[in-house]
């Protein structure tokens, strides 16, 4: 029994080495990695609009979350895994995608294409720089140091008054409503072509899928963007 | 009506190219794409000149030569039609036409607007068959297919390996005729028994030969003469998920 399981491990590996090696595979890997990334998001934002239900609310939120530190460290172990994953096998197949064509076009429609999906590699790029911005700023308390000492009245670390000190400023702001935008532009083509990486469209179901993935995207900019403008607006205080 | 031609020309695989500009005059609208060029040519070499070299053979949209990135458009600007039945009928007096080969490092350029496609024979050679002889066009449903199956695979052998799906894509791949080929015959009982090991060596020989990557834009289903879809796509990813695993276990 011994022997089989080690021989069966082996040829794993070696299946998943080949995935990743294959063209076909790394565009698993993008779609696997991206809805984890994509799930994230969601949830991310759904406990954010909390800052809309009170100061109590989200410090409590912020503290739940950070309590269970073997969770939160499972949790976050995967989104850096996944943003990496991600991040590697984009940048390889560009290179490959480079490398299949050397000579251009003089004169070259990319036909059907649409804003979203001629622009993954820039707005994947800003994505990333603002996500170690936003990281620095809320997460590892760089920015500004003074956020760590942000108390709220339960004693907790007051997450309310942190947003609305972040935010207050307009270069903070704009940036990050910019960088929400170009997040929900890419995923209203991410969603929908992680389906179809992973062979799980067709066209019964394209129009569906197509559909949901620009609703998705449209719900996500409005609910991310309606943050800082709640603050710049005073609408939160 | 009298076009102006603005026409890749290379003398050879090791000699870099460049645009020639031509003007073709009295171009009858009733005229293929392909005649314009014939009547070009016969000028050119009236005037002692190298004619222009281009890919056709049956001109009647079957046999998958003619090729000819058109004004940025591979097979030019109608849906569903090989550069051999595109008529002049659709351009106007005084246009200009800018005529390239189709361009992907896979695809060198032989001469002027011919490239060598061989990479989609070595695809077909790395697994687009059926091993053993499966005998004669059987008699009808001696062999019951249902009906969705049978059109699908129909569907996909209509592919006629023109290679517009690489030129029409933005990263050069060659997925949706690499899918066609391993859905037509996926997708028959003859073709269903090899399945796993051709899914996984088409695609192994996809990557070697250099292709790019699927973005899932869908440029190779809009510029494909024979309508093979994306679906064909999402076929073969599923069908080398599933090979891929299996080898993994068995």
């Amino acid at each position: 029994m011994a022997a089989t399981a080690r021989s069966l491990r082996a040829s794993f590996s070696g299946v998943l080495m080949r995935l990743w090696r294959s063209s076909l595979g790394k565009k698993y890997v993008m779609a696997v990695t991206g809805l984890i990334l994509f799930a994230f998001v969601v949830g991310h934002l759904l406990g954010n609009l909390l800052i809309f239900a009170g100061r109590t609310q989200i410090n409590e939120y912020a503290q739940v979350l950070k309590s269970n530190l073997p969770l939160l460290w499972s949790a976050r172990l995967v989104l850096l895994v996944s943003v990496v994953l991600h991040v590697v096998a984009a940048s390889q197949l560009a290179h490959t995608d480079r490398r299949a064509r050397r000579i251009r076009y003089s004169k070259f429609h990319i036909l059907d294409s649409t804003l979203a999906n001629r622009t993954l590699i820039v707005s994947g790029l800003v994505i990333l720089g603002f996500v170690i911005f936003h990281l620095a700023q809320f997460t590892l308390l760089v920015v500004d140091r003074s956020y760590a000492t942000l108390v709220d009245a339960a004693g907790r670390h007051d997450v309310h008054r942190m947003m609305i000190e972040g935010f207050q400023n307009p270069v903070v702001s704009v940036f990050y409503i910019i960088s929400v935008a170009l997040l929900s532009l890419h995923l209203s083509h991410g969603v929908a072509s992680s389906f179809q990486s992973l062979g799980a469209r067709s066209k019964k179901i394209e129009w569906n899928l197509k559909r949901v993935s620009l609703i998705v995207a449209i719900v996500l900019f409005a609910g991310f963007a309606s943050i800082p403008v709640a603050v710049l607006t005073g609408l939160v205080k | 009506m009298n076009l102006t031609l603005r026409i890749w020309r290379q003398k050879n695989a090791n000699t870099p190219g460049e645009f020639v500009t031509y003007e073709a005059k009295d171009v009858s609208p009733d005229m293929s794409f392909l005649e314009m060029l014939d009547v070009v040519n016969e000028e050119l070499m009236r005037r002692g000149e190298e004619p222009i070299a281009f890919d056709n053979d049956c001109r009647e949209g079957i046999c998958g030569m003619c090729s000819l990135m058109i004004n940025g458009v591979p097979h030019g600007p109608l849906p569903q039609t090989a550069t051999c039945q595109l008529h002049m009928r659709v351009y106007k007096d005084g246009d200009a036409i800018t005529i390239e080969p189709w361009r992907a490092a896979p695809f060198p350029v032989i001469k002027d607007l011919i490239v060598d496609r061989s990479a989609f024979d070595r695809i077909i050679q790395s697994g687009g068959y059926v091993s053993v002889s499966t005998g004669g066009a059987p008699d009808g449903n001696t062999l019951p297919i249902p009906k969705d199956d049978a059109d699908r695979a129909f569907d996909a052998a209509a592919c006629i390996g023109c290679g517009a799906c690489v030129a029409a894509c933005k990263n050069a791949s060659a997925v949706l005729f690499t899918s066609a080929k391993i859905s037509h015959l996926a997708l028959m009982p003859q073709g269903k028994v090899e399945q796993d090991r051709r899914v996984l060596k088409m695609v192994a020989q996809m990557d070697e030969e250099g292709f790019g990557a699927c973005t899932n834009i869908g440029s190779c289903e809009a510029a494909c003469p024979k309508g093979i879809t994306l679906d064909n796509i999402a076929r073969m990813n599923r069908l080398y998920l599933k090979a891929s695993v299996k080898s993994g276990l068995e």
